[in-house]
C-alpha cells in the first residue's frame, strides 16, 4: 500500500516535470510541424539560467520566495531571447523543406548550443537547491514528501489548465488551434501565419526553459542534461500525440507513473520501460493517443 | 558484372590500403573507424533513397558490437572473420524482427519508432551489471585465420580487414542499386501508392531495405568493436544514431562512394575540430551540418554528379 | 461467352454512408464500357473496389472466374486488372523513360520482391518494352523529360501507359480526360483507345463528358446514388428520361441548331 502511494506521488512529480518539458515541444510541432531537437537546449538554458539567477539572488538577505520567482523569470527571459534568435535567425529559412530535414536543422542547432552553454557557463556543475530547501517537506504517515514536488505538480496542473483555457477561450488560442488543424486554410482566411510561427516558437522556448528552471533545484545542472531530456520529451510527445497538449499531459502521466513503478518494483527496467511504453503506443497508435491520422486521397 | 565503376572502386580501396602503410598508427586507426562507420552510412543511404530516415540505426550498430564483444569475452571466439559474420548476422536478425513493425511507418513516426527501439536497447544495457552497465567492457584484439598480430601491425591488419569488408559491401550494394528492388527506392519515395498499384508490395521492399541497412550497421559495429577494443551502451544512444544521420546528410544519397567519402570527410572534420578548437567541436559539427543542409542539400556526393554533368554529351543521371 | 469481369451484389458502406449498393453486372472481354454519373454517385468507389483499394462490405468480384474480392491492389494488378488515376499518379523525380522502366520492371517481376533484388533494372528487355510503349502512347518526344515538368495531357498519357505496362487484360480509367482542355480531350482519347484496342484490353472508363462517352463506349453504365440505374448502349442509356433527369440533362439545341450534351 505504501509502495503504491509512493509510486503515485513519485509518478506525479515526474509526470509534472515531463509535462512541462514536453508541452513546449508538442506545441511547436502542432503549429509548425517541426520536431524541435533544440528543445533540449531550451531546457538546458533554462536550468543554467535559473542556477545563475539563484547564485545572484540568494545569500543577499532577500526574501526566499522571491528567489524562486527570480529564477523562473530569468529562465523565461532567456527562453524568449533564444527562441526569437533561433526562429528569426535560422529556422525561418528552412520552413519549406522536408519535415525530416528541418529536424536535422534543429539537431544542428542543438549541437551548436551545447557548446554555447560550455562557452557561457563552463564545464562545471551548478546547484540551485535553495527553493527546494525553502519549500521543505511534509510527512504523510511513513512517507516524506518534498513540498517542492507538490509545488511542481501544482504548477504543471496550473499550466495545463491555462493552456486548455487559452486555446479554447482566447482569440489567439483559437487562432493557434486553426493553424494546428490546417495551416493553408488558416492562411487563406487571412491569419498571419508567419507571426503565429514566431510567437509559437517563442512560447515553446519559454515553456522549455521554464521546465529547466523548475527542475534545476532537483538536479545537478551540468553538461548533457539537454541530451537526456530531449529524448524523454520525444517519448512523452510520441505517446500523447504530436501536437496535442492534452496528449502531452496524458503522455507525461503514463510515462511518469510507469517509470515510478519501475523504480520501486524493478529498478533494472527503469530506463527501458519508458521507451518500451513509447514503442508500444506507437505500435498501436502510430500518431499517438490524441492525434488523428491524415489520410491521402488519390 | 565487373563494370568500370567497380574497377575504379577496387583500385581506390587498394590505394587506400597502400597509403595506410605510410601513415602514423593514430591516423590509420582513425581511418579504420571512418571506414567502419561508412558501412552504417551506406545502410542509411539505402533507406534515405526510399525516403526513410531512421533515428535508431545505433540499435543494429550496437547489436553487432556487443555480439563481437560477448563472443570474444565469453564465447572464446577470437577469429575476426567469425566475429564479423556473427555480428552481422545478429544485427540482421534484429533488423528482420524489428522490420516487421518499422516497415509500416513513414517519415517522423518511422524516425521516432526506430529511435524508441534503439533507446530500449540502451536502457537494457545501462542497467545490466554483468555487462558493465555504463562502462561497458573491453574486447580482446582478434586474430585473422590464425594470424595474430600485435601493436602497430594489428592496427594495419585491422585497417586492411575493414577495407576488404568495405570493398565487398560496396560491390554488393552497388549491384543492389542497379537491381529492380534498389532502383524502386525513388519511386517509393515519390509515390508509394502507385508502386503498390503497379503490382509489388512496398512494405516488403522496405522490410528488405531495413534488413540490409541493419546488417550493414551491425557489420560496422562489429568492426568498430574490434578496432576500438571496447563496447559500451553509448553505442546504442540516440546521439550515436544522430551522428550517423549527420554523416549521411553530409555524404548525400547519390552513390555508394558517397558513404565512404562522407564518412572520411566527417572523421577529418571532427578530428580537426577536436584538435584545433577542442571547446567547440560540437558547434563546428553543428555549423557544418547546417551549412550542408542549407547550401548543399544533396550532400557532398552531388558535387561529383555536378562535375559529371558538365561534360556535354553525358546523359542526365537519373539514379546510380 | 463468359464475362471477363463479373460483379454481384456489391455493396460498400462507410459507417452510415452507403457509397455503393447492390451492384451486379457482367462485362464481356474486350468491351469498352463508359461509366457515368454525378460526383458522389459511386463511380470511383466501384473502381476502387474492383482494383483492391477498398474492400467491399458485401458482394463478390470475379475476374476470369477467380474470386478477387478484397485482395490487395498489388495482387489484383499482377493478376491482370490495372487502373489509371483521376489525378495522374507518376514519379515526379524521374524521367518519362524511368517512370516506364519502373512500371515495366515491376510488371515483369510477378510481384516477387526478393527476385526484384536480383534482376537488373537496366535490362534490355525492359528498355525495349518501354520504347514500344512510349511510341504507342505517343509520348516518345518526352522520353527524357522529368515527370514533374510534363504538360497535363502527357502526364495523363504517362499515367495510363504505366498502367498498361503489365499487359493487363482489364483496364479501368478514372476520368482520363479530367483536367484536359476541351480541344485536346478527343485527341487524348483517340491515342489511348487505339493503343488499348491494339492490345485487346477490356476497358472501363469513368467520364463526365458525354460526347466522349458516345464516341468511344460500346456500353454505358449510369450510376446514381450508389447504384446502376441504366445499362445499355450509349444511344439507349443516354436517351433514357431518368438518366437525362438525374445525370446528363436534356439535350439542348445550341444557337447553331446543333444538339450537344455535357454533364
Amino acid at each position: 500500500m505504501l509502495t503504491a502511494f509512493a509510486i503515485l506521488t513519485d509518478g506525479l512529480a515526474y509526470a509534472a516535470y515531463l509535462f512541462m518539458v514536453a508541452v513546449g515541444l508538442t506545441l511547436i510541432f502542432g503549429v509548425m510541424k517541426i520536431l524541435n531537437v533544440a528543445h533540449g537546449s531550451f531546457y538546458a538554458f533554462g536550468a543554467y539560467g535559473a542556477a545563475m539567477a539563484a547564485g545572484i539572488y540568494y545569500d543577499r538577505g532577500l526574501p526566499e520566495a522571491g528567489g524562486f520567482l527570480f529564477m523562473i523569470l530569468m529562465a523565461m527571459a532567456i527562453g524568449l531571447v533564444l527562441g526569437l534568435i533561433l526562429e528569426r535567425g535560422i529556422l525561418r529559412f528552412v520552413y519549406g523543406k522536408d519535415e525530416v530535414i528541418i529536424v536535422l536543422v534543429t539537431y544542428a542547432v542543438f549541437l551548436i548550443l551545447e557548446d554555447v552553454i560550455v562557452f557561457i557557463w563552463g564545464p562545471q556543475s551548478y546547484a540551485a537547491y535553495q527553493p527546494m530547501v525553502w519549500a521543505g517537506n511534509i510527512e504523510i504517515g511513513d512517507l516524506i514528501l518534498s513540498n517542492y514536488d507538490i509545488l511542481l505538480v501544482a504548477i504543471a496542473a496550473g499550466l495545463a489548465l491555462f493552456a486548455y483555457w487559452a486555446l479554447k477561450f482566447t482569440r489567439y488560442g483559437r487562432l493557434l488551434t486553426v493553424v494546428i488543424f490546417d495551416r493553408e486554410t488558416a492562411a487563406a482566411f487571412g491569419i498571419n501565419v508567419t507571426v503565429v510561427y514566431t510567437v509559437t516558437f517563442i512560447i515553446g522556448a519559454m515553456l522549455g526553459a521554464l521546465g529547466g528552471a523548475m527542475m534545476a533545484p532537483k538536479i545537478s545542472v551540468t553538461l548533457g542534461i539537454g541530451v537526456e531530456v530531449i529524448v524523454l520529451a520525444f517519448a512523452v510527445v510520441a505517446v500523447g500525440g504530436m501536437g496535442s497538449i492534452e496528449g502531452a499531459l496524458v503522455g507525461a502521466l503514463i510515462v511518469g507513473i510507469c517509470r515510478a513503478a519501475a523504480v520501486h518494483l524493478m529498478p533494472q527496467i527503469e530506463l527501458f520501460v519508458i521507451y518500451a511504453v513509447m514503442a508500444l503506443v506507437l505500435v498501436f497508435r502510430p500518431y499517438g493517443l490524441f492525434t488523428r491520422a491524415q489520410p491521402r486521397k488519390i | 558484372m565487373l563494370s568500370r565503376a567497380n574497377l575504379i572502386g577496387a583500385l581506390l580501396f587498394l590505394a587506400a590500403g597502400v597509403v595506410g602503410l605510410f601513415l602514423p598508427p593514430w591516423l590509420v586507426s582513425l581511418l579504420t573507424i571512418a571506414f567502419a562507420n561508412a558501412l552504417v552510412v551506406l545502410g542509411l543511404i539505402i533507406l534515405w533513397r526510399a525516403g526513410l530516415v531512421p533515428f535508431g540505426q545505433a540499435l543494429y550498430y550496437c547489436s553487432g558490437a556487443y555480439t563481437v564483444a560477448l563472443l570474444a569475452r565469453w564465447g572464446g571466439i577470437g577469429d575476426a572473420f567469425v566475429l564479423l559474420i556473427a555480428g552481422g548476422l545478429v544485427a540482421g536478425v534484429v533488423a528482420f524482427l524489428t522490420g516487421f513493425l518499422l516497415a509500416r511507418y513513414r517519415e517522423i513516426f518511422f524516425a521516432m519508432l526506430s529511435l524508441a527501439m534503439s533507446m530500449i536497447l540502451y536502457g537494457v544495457l545501462v542497467k545490466t551489471e554483468t555487462l558493465g552497465s555504463t562502462d561497458g567492457f573491453g574486447v580482446d584484439p582478434p586474430h585473422f585465420l590464425g594470424y595474430a598480430p600485435h601493436g602497430d601491425t594489428l592496427g594495419f591488419t585491422l585497417y586492411w580487414f575493414v577495407l576488404l569488408v568495405c570493398a565487398i559491401a560496396a560491390l554488393v550494394i552497388g549491384a543492389y542499386f542497379k537491381s529492380v528492388a534498389g532502383a524502386l527506392a525513388v519511386p517509393i519515395r515519390d509515390n508509394e501508392i502507385r508502386v503498390e498499384f503497379l503490382g509489388i508490395s512496398v512494405t516488403r521492399l522496405i522490410h528488405m531495405k531495413l534488413v540490409i541497412a541493419g546488417t550493414l550497421a551491425g557489420v560496422g559495429g562489429a568492426l568498430a568493436a574490434m578496432t576500438i577494443g571496447h563496447v559500451d551502451p553509448n553505442m546504442a544512444y540516440w546521439t550515436t544514431s544522430g551522428g550517423f544521420v549527420f554523416v549521411t546528410i553530409l555524404a548525400g544519397a547519390g552513390s555508394v562512394a558517397a558513404a565512404f567519402v562522407g564518412s572520411l570527410v566527417f572523421e577529418i572534420v571532427r578530428s580537426f575540430a577536436f584538435a584545433v578548437l577542442p571547446g567547440f567541436w560540437q558547434m563546428t559539427l553543428g555549423i557544418v551540418l547546417l551549412l550542408t543542409i542549407l547550401f548543399l542539400p544533396e550532400g557532398l556526393g552531388s558535387l561529383a554528379t555536378r562535375f559529371r554533368r558538365r561534360k556535354p554529351d553525358t546523359k542526365p543521371v537519373a539514379t546510380s | 461467352m463468359s464475362a471477363i469481369l463479373s460483379v454481384s451484389g456489391l455493396e460498400k458502406t462507410f459507417g452510415s454512408v452507403v457509397a455503393a449498393r447492390d451492384i451486379s453486372l457482367d462485362i464481356p472481354a474486350q468491351q469498352t464500357v463508359g461509366v457515368i454519373g454525378a460526383n458522389g454517385a459511386g463511380k470511383t468507389t466501384f473502381v476502387n473496389m474492383i482494383t483492391g483499394h477498398l474492400r467491399p462490405t458485401k458482394g463478390t468480384i470475379l475476374f476470369e472466374g477467380r474470386d478477387i474480392t478484397g485482395l490487395p491492389s498489388r495482387d489484383i494488378t499482377q493478376m491482370g486488372i490495372s487502373r489509371s488515376f483521376q489525378v495522374a499518379q507518376v514519379f515526379p523525380s524521374l524521367s518519362v523513360f524511368d517512370n516506364m522502366c519502373a512500371a515495366t520492371a515491376i510488371a515483369r517481376g510477378d510481384g516477387r520482391f526478393v527476385s526484384a533484388a536480383l534482376r537488373s533494372v537496366r535490362a534490355p528487355e525492359i528498355a525495349a518494352d518501354v520504347n514500344v510503349a512510349i511510341e504507342l502512347f505517343q509520348i516518345a518526344a518526352y522520353r527524357d523529360t522529368l515527370a514533374s515538368t510534363l504538360p497535363q495531357g502527357i502526364r495523363k498519357l504517362l499515367d495510363i501507359a504505366m498502367a498498361v505496362a503489365g499487359a493487363p487484360r482489364v483496364l479501368l480509367l478514372d476520368e482520363p480526360t479530367s483536367g484536359i482542355s476541351i480541344e485536346e480531350k478527343f485527341q487524348l482519347m483517340d491515342v489511348v483507345m487505339s493503343a488499348l484496342k491494339a492490345r485487346n484490353i477490356t476497358v472501363l472508363f469513368v467520364e463526365h463528358d458525354m460526347e466522349i462517352v458516345e464516341r468511344f463506349a460500346d456500353r454505358v453504365l449510369a450510376f446514381y446514388d450508389g447504384t446502376v440505374i441504366a445499362d445499355g448502349s450509349p444511344g439507349e442509356t443516354l436517351g433514357q428520361a431518368r438518366v437525362q433527369e438525374l445525370i446528363t440533362g436534356a439535350k439542348l439545341k445550341s444557337p447553331r441548331g446543333e444538339a450537344s450534351t455535357h454533364a
